[in-house]
Order: C-alpha cells, then structure tokens, then sequence
C-alpha cells in the first residue's frame, strides 16, 4: 500500500483516538477544581469525596490520555520525517514548551492528587489540583499553537541554505489568531465533554435511585459549567470560522459547498446536497446574507467560492514554479543574490509548486494539465466537511438547550423530577465526543491537500522509511487500542457501578443535611 | 549569543534531559523489572507499585520532553533517528503506551488473572525500553546507513536485524544493568521489608555486573574505527549535513579523550559510583543518589565519546549528523534557551516538592487499607 495513504491513516487514527481522551481530562480536572475549592471553603466532606470519586474516573481516563498521547510526538518523526524536517524549527519549539511548561507541571503534580490527600493540608491538596487543572489546559494552548500554525503559518520565513521553514518572529507564532481561536473552542469543547460526562452519570444515579446527595451537587456543577461553557464553545467556533477566512478561504468554501462566488454578503447552505464530480450543491435550503456576515464580519466582502479559488491557485503553482527554478540555480551558486533576491519574491508559492509533485517528479517540465490538476487537487472533500461540520453545529445547539434546562431546573431544585430529562441527559453522553471527532475532521481534512497550509502539501512530508513498516505499526496501533479500549471502558462501567460508596469504600452521604438541599 | 555556544548548550541540553529521563523514569523501568525477583506476593508487587506509583508520571515526561526538545533544537536528528530506527522506536513506544496503564490499572480489579496480565505487561515494558535505548546508543558508535538528497530528504537501508550487532547487545546490556542498579537501590530506599531487604541484596551483583560490561565495552570499542571530521567544519554556518567530509579511523572515538585527559574523570566516576554503591548499600538514600550519578556518568561517557558527531552515517559518512549542522536556526536555539531558563527551575522545585511530600518508606500495610492505592 501507498506509504502517504498509510502514515495518514495511523495519524488520523491514532489522534482521532487520543482525542477520546483529551476532552474529558480537560473538563473534569476543572470540575475536580470546583468541587475541591467547595470543599475547602466550606470544610463539608461530601465535596471532598465527590472530588475523589470522580478523581478516581479522571484517572482511568488520564492515563489513556497520557499513553496515546506519547504516539502522537513520536509519529512526527518516524512517520513525517520530511515534516519534521522542513518545519522542525518552528513546529518543534510549542511541542518542547508544552513539555516542559504544562505536561511537567501536570504529570508531576496528577501523582500527588491521588497520593497526597492524607499527606497536606486542604488548601496545599487544592493547590495540587489546580496545578494539575493548569497545566493540562495549557498543554491544550501549546498544542493549539503548534496546531494553529499548521493551518496559518505566520512569522517563519523559507531558508534556502537548510531547504527549510525557520522561525523569523515567534511573537507571530505565539499570538496566532487561528491559534488563540482554535484554543479557546477547545479547551470549552473539553469543558462541555466533562460536564456532560458528570452530568449523564449524575442522571443515571438519580434514575437509579443512588448516590442522590452526590449526584445532585455533582448534576449542579456540571450544570452551570456546561451552560457556559457550551455557550463558549458555539461563539467561538464562529471567531475561528472568521479566523480561518482570513487564510484557509478553500476550507471555508468547501464546509458551505459553495462552488461560485455569490455577490457579498454570501448567503449560508442550511442543508444540501454536494455534489463532488458535477461540482454544485442540489437542494440547497440558503439563508441568505448569514455566511458573508459570519465570516467577513461585514456586509460588502466578498466570500469567494471554490471554482474561483481554483483559478487562483492555479495562478499561484505558476509563480511558485518560478521560485522552484530559482532554488535549482541557487543550489549550484549559493553566493549569487540576484537568485536570492529573486526567490524572495516568489517564495510564497513555492509550496503551491511543490503540489506538482503528486503528478510527476521533474515539475519544471510541469505542462498546463499538470497545472490543472494540481490546482483542481487543492480542492478537499466537500461532502465530508459539509455534513460534518452541519452535525457539530447541530450538536453544539443541543448543548446549550440541554445545559440551559439543567440549570434551570438546578436553580428550581426540581433535577430529579422529570423522568424524560434525566434520560435525555444519560443519552447524550456520547454528542460531546461525536462533536469533538468531527471538529477535528473538519479542521484537519479540510486543510488537505496541505499538512502546512500553503507551504507543504501532505504527500511530501512523509517519512522515507518502508511502506510495511508503517503497516506494520498501523495493524498494532489498532490491535493495541483497541483491546486498551475494553480495558479502559470496562473499569469505567465497574467503577461508575460501584459508585462513590464502593470506590470510596465509605457511604458518602451528607450529614446533617435534608436530601432537597443543595451544597 | 554566538550560533557556536548556542549549539554547544543544545548539545550539553540534550545530555542532561537524557540523563534527567535516565536518572528518574530509570528507577521505574528498573524496578519494574526487579519487580517479580523482589515481590514475591500480590501485596508485595502492589508495593514496588506504589512506591513509583506518585512519580512515575512526571519521570515519564523527561522522555516526552527529550523527544520534543530533539524535535526543536535536532530536527534533523529527530527525523532521521525517529525515521531510521523505526521498528525499534515502535517497540518503545508500544512499551510506554503499556505501561501507564499497567501502573494505574492493575491493582483496581482484584481479579488475579487480570493482575498476572498486568505483572507481565510491566515487566516486559520495563525490560524493552532499558534495552532498546541501549541498544540505539551502541549503534551511534557504528554508524547506521542512511543519507539525504538535495531536498535534503532522508533515506536509510536501516532494518531491525541491521541494529543488532553483538557490540549494540553488549551496550544494551549496559543500560538494563545499569537500570537495575538504580531500581534496586530505589526499592532498597522506598520498600520496607522484605522487598527492600532483598532489593538491597542484589545490589553487589547487579553493580559488579554492570561494571564489568561497562569496562568491556570500553575495550571493545577500541576495536571499531570511530568517526572523524577531516576538515574543520564552520561551528556558525546554516545546518545542512551534506557540505562536510567524515572519515573513519581506527580509535577514533578515543579521540576526544586523548585530546582532553579531563574527560576521563566521567569513566572512572562511573566505576567508582558503582563501587560506592555495594559500600553504602546500608544507607539507602544515599546508595540511590549514588547509582543516580553512576547513571549520569555513563551517558557522559558515551556523549564525550561521540561528539560533536549526533548520529554518524557508515554508509554517506559525509551526510553524518553533527553539532554543528544539524540544528535549528539560531532564532530557535535562542528562544528555547530562554524557556529551559524560565521553567527548567521551577520543574526541579515542584518534583523536589513532590518527593519530600512523599517521603518515607511504603509500607505493604498501609497499601492493604488505602482505596485508593494501586
């Protein structure tokens, strides 16, 4: 098999399953958080053990995150040794910090959440998870911006000497727009995947009839976090729609399916049907003017459509020929700054000629079908991001309605009364994660035929290595994850069954208190 | 900063996250390993558990942040190592996505098969990272064939069966002995009772041993021709690893040694730690900090040895990776510095926090009441 196919495959497949696990650390460290600092300035215990039962979930889901995540470092090197070359030196540097800023502080510090209850005092045990809850959601950040960077590659310029993409301001890397954007909805996406974990399992003790005092302080928190947070997570994703206009215009067509550029403001496909091959979209139900202001933040510009887009990659493949030639040159007379100078000034594309690639190995002798394809490859699959994106969406909305329902029932003190909300709440249990996989879909596949947006397309960056070693690596990453899956859910289902009470190995009940009272 | 001294704390920078790695996940893996020698029932194993049990996630993340610093500061050596050594960094990996979850997950079912699973994942996962680094770092010495075209694309006729000379084995030998030696001292200081007693009483053998392959290995390597450079090579020109010519020659990794007598003191600290070791094994702590540095010295030794050679090539010996051209931009090198000066102290605060928090040994009773215990 095609080794690009296969080192895609494991990626997707390996991050795709290590974001099963990232989501639910970022919101239940924060919720650990809360339900620790009740505890602490109210000195009453259930809050304590309510932070320790659902610490104890957090765990069997943490070490998951932390095991998977090791995979996703080291593929960059054994799968896109090519990638690791080209943009190392800028692409390397978040993943180092977030090492040893946030990832240290949270793995030194998770041992002591667990280990150390018996061992400080209330606040320096609050301080632990803090720093546990801090240092995952800026591991988050510096993912993000190494993340960001793939799909807006700013402050970093090509070196002609190394034959590599190099750091020229990394204040431009830092404060990435895409990056703080994509940040911010994906740590609230993790904060909507925790609540609605707590939130479902809360409901499954009330229907159950168990555990009532721990599952309605625990369906409370969840419920005024969540609102917020889902809250956030809908307004921001639309900040990264606008972000991402700014730059990955294509990727932006393609999620709306619109093949020609309508006169601003453009209006929004609500539902459709794409058609790849024939490139329209049939049975489009538009609302009109809602994707020009979303994305433009304006009435007047204009959203360009795919078949236009295509027009000017094709443009920008030329240009970048010009600077692919003049690299050539340069290579054999490294001192002539008249080739310096003049690949300077068609750099920029050099990326949109190395697309060729795909089509023939000596792209100097690329002909106006060659440039054809290459221009028409830049177009990702359209049907995939359209619906994808249109069922996050979809789930987004429930969240905030069912967020919104559980703090108003919370604040009426009414949570265990409506039989068809708890169950609604238990049957939600998965959207967060749905939400979140196809999120990652619609950020990642939709930045095809690009590993690094313009500069490097995908099918370059791989590794050099043995297309069966990829195989190989492949077969046991499923094999392995799959059967660590039936480990992790199968502790998850018993310890949720057990519940506080037999995790604990004490009744956790709250003393002195009537069972309508909340906190 | 100059672009020379830049690339010369890299250098140093990437030693000492090995040796962070190799000092404090070194006593995980070791113990891991010693574990069905010294724990004999099921309480017993829970305790050399818990006595990693609070640190080893933080030891695990000087592994995770070598790699990320080798892909910042060493792209090119990130590419080609992770690349080239594939199936053998596969095995590693496969070895460290195990074993976090045979430390968290083992003791929360009491069902005993489950549990024997779980003894036997830790122990190969122990066993197969101590080996393979070793094994990877003897190969450094022989030089793996690999080389790049002008896009500077790396290409290598690396396979497994290719990195398993005798030499390789001996080296990974090595490192699992010298690992031992840390987990045994580790368990020695951290287990009360009978398994920290027996922990105790391998350590003369496990010291002598890896001693004795340590020295071997030295001699052995006298036999192979080391890496040169034959003409000096700019220390501040752009990384690009195909514009410098390397030759072969005999004791060539002795060249660095005979330059620099000072150099010796890493070998012979490495004996003389070892031997201290057997001498303080009655006062555990300091018979642990003691084997901690007989790890550090070790990895000095090899580094002295190699430099300012990173990954030599044996069969494009021109395209070998090196100091002075394998780097990030200076840009890069700079701002990576100043962020291991910001953070790098505070790491070593909180761990040295969280270990005085934990101080005191574990104890199999203490173990049989706590919930939450692994």
């Amino acid at each position: 098999m095609d080794i690009v196919i296969l080192s895609r495959l494991q990626f997707a497949t390996t991050a795709l399953y290590h974001f099963l696990f990232v989501p639910l650390t970022l919101g239940l460290s924060l919720i650990l958080l809360i339900m620790e600092c009740v505890y602490v300035m109210t000195g009453r215990t259930i809050w304590r053990d309510m932070t320790k039962f659902w610490g104890t979930l957090f765990g069997i889901n943490f070490a998951m995150g932390v095991a998977t995540g090791i995979t996703m470092e080291f593929q960059f090197g054994t799968n896109w040794a090519y990638y690791a070359h080209y943009v190392g030196d800028v692409f390397g540097a978040p993943l180092a910090i977030e090492g040893l800023m946030a990832f240290f502080l949270e793995s030194t510090m998770v041992g002591l959440f667990f280990f150390g209850w018996n061992r400080m005092s209330k606040v320096g045990h609050l301080f632990v998870t803090a720093c546990v809850a801090i240092g995952s959601n800026l591991s988050a950040l510096w993912i993000l911006i190494a993340n960001g960077w793939m799909q807006f590659p700013v402050g970093a310029k090509f070196n002609p000497d190394t034959m590599r993409m190099e750091v020229a301001d990394f204040s431009a890397v830092l404060f990435n727009p895409v990056a703080q954007a994509k940040f911010v909805h994906t740590v609230a996406a993790g904060y909507v995947t925790g609540s609605m974990f707590v939130l479902a399992i809360s409901a499954l003790y009330l229907l159950q009839k168990r555990f009532r005092p721990l599952a309605l302080r625990s369906m409370t928190v969840a419920a005024s976090f969540g609102l917020a947070s889902a809250l956030c997570v809908v307004v921001l994703g639309d900040e990264s729609g606008y972000t991402a206009s700014a730059n990955q215009k294509m990727k932006i067509a393609a999620i709306e399916a619109m093949w020609e550029t309508e006169p601003a403001p453009a209006s929004f496909t609500l539902v459709g049907i794409p058609d790849l091959a024939g490139k329209r979209t049939d049975l489009a139900v538009k609302i009109p003017w809602v994707l020009g202001i979303i994305t433009t933040r304006s009435t007047d510009t204009v959203v360009p459509g795919i078949n236009d887009l295509v027009k000017l990659a094709d443009q920008r493949i030329r240009n970048g020929l010009i600077a692919y030639d003049t690299l050539a040159k340069l290579r054999a007379d490294r001192g002539n700054a008249q080739l310096r100078a003049q690949l300077d000034a068609h750099v920029a594309d050099l990326g949109y000629a190395l697309l060729l690639k795909r089509f023939r190995p000596d792209i100097e002798h690329a002909t106006d079908a060659d440039i054809a394809r290459a221009a028409e490859s830049t177009i990702p699959n359209v049907p995939v991001l359209f619906w994808s994106f249109r069922l996050m969406v979809a789930c987004g909305f429930w969240f905030i309605a069912l967020f919104a329902t559980a703090f108003y029932f919370s604040a009426t003190r009414r949570l265990d009364r409506y039989r068809v909300f708890l169950v609604a709440a238990l049957a939600s249990l998965p959207l967060p994660w749905l939400a979140a996989e196809l999120g990652w879909i619609v950020a990642e596949y939709g930045r095809q035929p690009w590993v690094i947006e313009g500069v490097l397309p995908t099918f370059l960056g791989v590794s050099g290595t043995d297309a069966h070693n990829v195989l190989f690596s492949l077969l046991g990453f499923v094999v392995f994850y799959s059967g660590l899956a039936v480990a992790d859910v199968y502790l998850m289902v018993k310890y949720i069954r057990l519940g506080p009470d037999g995790t604990l190995g004490h009744p956790v009940a709250a003393p002195g208190m009537r069972g309508e009272a909340i906190a | 900063m100059s672009y020379e001294i830049l690339r010369l704390i890299w250098w140093a920078l990437l030693g000492i996250l090995l040796i962070g790695f190799a000092v404090t996940d070194g006593y995980d893996l070791g113990s891991a390993v010693l574990s069905p020698f010294v724990a004999r029932t099921d309480l017993e194993r829970r305790q050399v558990l818990n006595t990693i049990g609070p640190f080893w996630e933080g030891s695990q993340v000087w592994f995770i942040l070598g790699g990320g610093a080798i892909f910042a500061a060493w792209p090119a050596l990130y590419a080609a190592s992770f690349s080239g050594f594939y199936l053998a960094m596969f095995a590693v990996l496969a070895s460290l996505i195990f074993r976090p979850l045979a430390i968290v997950y083992r003791s929360k079912l009491a069902n005993t098969r489950w549990r024997a699973w779980w003894d036997g994942v830790l122990f190969v996962t122990g066993l197969v990272p101590a080996l393979v680094f070793g094994v990877a770092f003897g190969n450094l010495f022989l030089g793996v064939p690999f080389g790049f075209d002008a896009d500077l694309r790396f290409h290598s006729d690396i396979t497994l069966l290719s990195l398993l000379h005798p030499f390789p084995l001996l080296v990974g030998l090595v490192s699992l002995t010298m690992l031992l030696l840390h987990g045994a001292t580790w368990l020695s200081w951290k287990a009360e009772g009978p398994v920290g007693a027996r922990a105790r009483s391998i350590v003369p053998l496990l010291a002598a041993t890896f001693v004795a392959l340590f020295v071997i290995a030295g001699f052995w390597l006298l036999a192979f021709k080391g890496y040169v450079l034959t003409a000096p090579l700019a220390h501040d020109a752009p990384s690009n690893p195909t514009l410098k010519h390397v030759a072969q020659t005999a004791a060539g990794w002795f060249a660095n040694y005979l330059a620099q007598p000072l150099l010796w003191l890493a070998p012979i600290l490495v004996v003389a730690a070892a031997a201290l070791v057997v001498l303080l094994r009655r006062r555990p702590l300091l018979a642990f900090l003691t084997s901690g540095l007989a790890v550090a010295a070790t990895i000095a030794t090899a580094g002295f040895a190699l430099f300012p050679f990173l990954l030599p090539s044996s069969s494009e010996p021109g395209a070998s990776l090196t100091v002075w051209d394998a780097s990030s931009s200076r840009l890069t090198l700079e701002i990576m510095l100043g962020c291991v000066i910001l953070f790098l102290p505070f790491v070593l605060v909180y761990t040295a926090w969280v270990y005085r928090v934990m101080r005191g040994p574990v104890r199999t009773e203490d173990i049989a009441d706590d919930h939450g215990a692994y």
